[in-house]
């Protein structure tokens, strides 16, 4: 329901980073775990949204899934478990660690350099 | 999370950040820029700054977060009669729409500051900036926000607070922590509310609330609540205050910063180990 919001902080993000170079985004990168409490699919459908507009519209957003892991301390099996059930799958102890899956992070931002937009345009004409 | 030790790469992304990994390499002719940071990045800045403002003011602030009807206000109407003598209480509202809220606990005597999100799910760390600018935190021990009803949004958002807390009215059923891992995993308590009506509604096991909690990890404590005697309320008091208790001795030691709220002290399981539990097969 918020990834409206969260899309709107990413390409706020994406545009200071475009800005500094004076570049186009082409590609944003993000890793998303089932614990951050974003839904990626929803993601998807707000960027073209938020990015209306911005240095951000029509470029590709690539989602990569983190999956739920979590580290035990008492066995040290590191497992990759359901979002509800972060037991140790191994022993059965339920304080645990997560060691992976609330991710909601920025990994790259691909530009587009001037020199690429000069080969295009001339490609173009 | 932070955004500058490089703890933002953990075992679910490392793969891709590492030479030969997907985002390693760019085509030709483009730039790669890595950046690694929280997208609620400038979420978390404002935070951190309303956080400082609490700490100026040495303001406890608690995020009081449920589902819509679970009882937060009814609940902060208690607390500021129970304690608004000794304590000096503020509140933040967060609604969709209406000033009731606010209004409910300024008649109560405290004084409260009503956000109106119009459509948004959730309160953010700007909008509760922009609310602190309309209250005076002089003389107030204890800042209660209470977010706007919803066990799903509210979680990812830092406002600056100390403590999440958590409701759980018995009406909703024993399997919500299931149902939201996100939001009661974040939490620091959970407070099973409207617990005088358990003996109308047997088929909520507060057992199984509980181990539906242990399974996300948490040692937060489940505390019964009922706001309509003073042995209902009592439980939520000592809890609170004892992190009133602890948060005046980091005020006074000038260590807010490293407040932790104090978890885990009073479990109904003590075994640390659920898999004698049998949780429901359909909690999934």
């Amino acid at each position: 329901m918020h990834e409206l919001s969260v899309c709107q902080a990413l390409v706020e993000q994406a545009e200071r980073i475009a800005r500094e170079r004076q570049a186009r985004v082409i590609r944003l990168m993000l890793t998303i775990g089932p614990l951050s409490g974003v839904e990626s699919e929803l993601l998807r459908r707000a960027f073209p949204l938020a990015s209306a507009g911005t240095c951000c519209e029509g470029a590709a957003l690539e989602i990569l899934a983190a999956p739920v892991t979590v580290f035990c301390p008492d066995c040290t099996a590191t497992s990759e478990v359901a979002a509800n059930k972060l037991l140790c799958p191994e022993c059965g102890n339920w304080r645990t660690s997560l060691a992976s899956g609330d991710e909601m992070v920025l990994q790259t931002v691909e530009l587009e350099t001037r020199n690429a937009n000069d080969n295009e345009s001339t490609r173009q004409r | 999370m932070c955004d500058t030790c490089g703890c933002n790469i953990t075992p679910g992304n490392k793969h891709l950040v590492e030479a030969g990994g997907k985002f390693s390499h760019s085509a030709s002719g483009h730039e790669s820029v890595e950046v690694l940071q929280n997208l609620l990045s400038e979420n978390d800045h404002q935070a951190d700054h309303n956080r400082e403002h609490f700490h100026r003011h040495g303001v406890l602030v608690i995020n009081l977060m449920s589902s819509p009807g679970a009882g937060k206000t009814s609940l902060l109407e208690a607390t500021v009669r129970a304690l608004g003598d000794k304590l000096g209480i503020a509140v933040i509202e967060g609604d969709l729409e209406t000033e009731n809220d606010a209004q409910r606990l300024r008649e109560c005597g405290i004084p409260a500051v009503q956000i109106t999100t119009g459509s948004a799910c959730h309160l953010d760390a700007h909008m509760v900036h922009q609310a602190l600018h309309q209250m005076s935190l002089d003389n107030i021990d204890v800042l209660f926000i209470e977010n706007v009803g919803n066990l799903v949004c509210p979680a990812s958002f830092d406002l600056g607070q100390h403590i999440n807390v958590a409701l759980l009215s018995v009406p909703e059923g024993d399997d919500k922590p299931a149902k939201y891992p996100v939001m009661f995993r974040a939490v620091d308590a959970v407070l099973l509310s409207k617990t005088d009506l358990l003996h109308v509604l047997p088929e909520f096991s507060p057992q199984r609330a509980e181990t539906a909690l242990r399974s996300l990890a948490s040692d937060a404590p489940l505390l019964n609540v009922n706001v309509r005697s003073a042995e209902g309320l009592q439980p939520w008091l000592d809890w609170l205050g004892e992190q009133i208790s602890v948060f005046k001795s980091a005020r006074e030691t000038g260590a807010m910063g490293h407040f932790r709220p104090v978890t885990g002290q009073r479990h109904v399981l003590t075994h640390p180990h659920l898999s004698q539990f049998t949780p429901r097969e359909n909690d999934g």
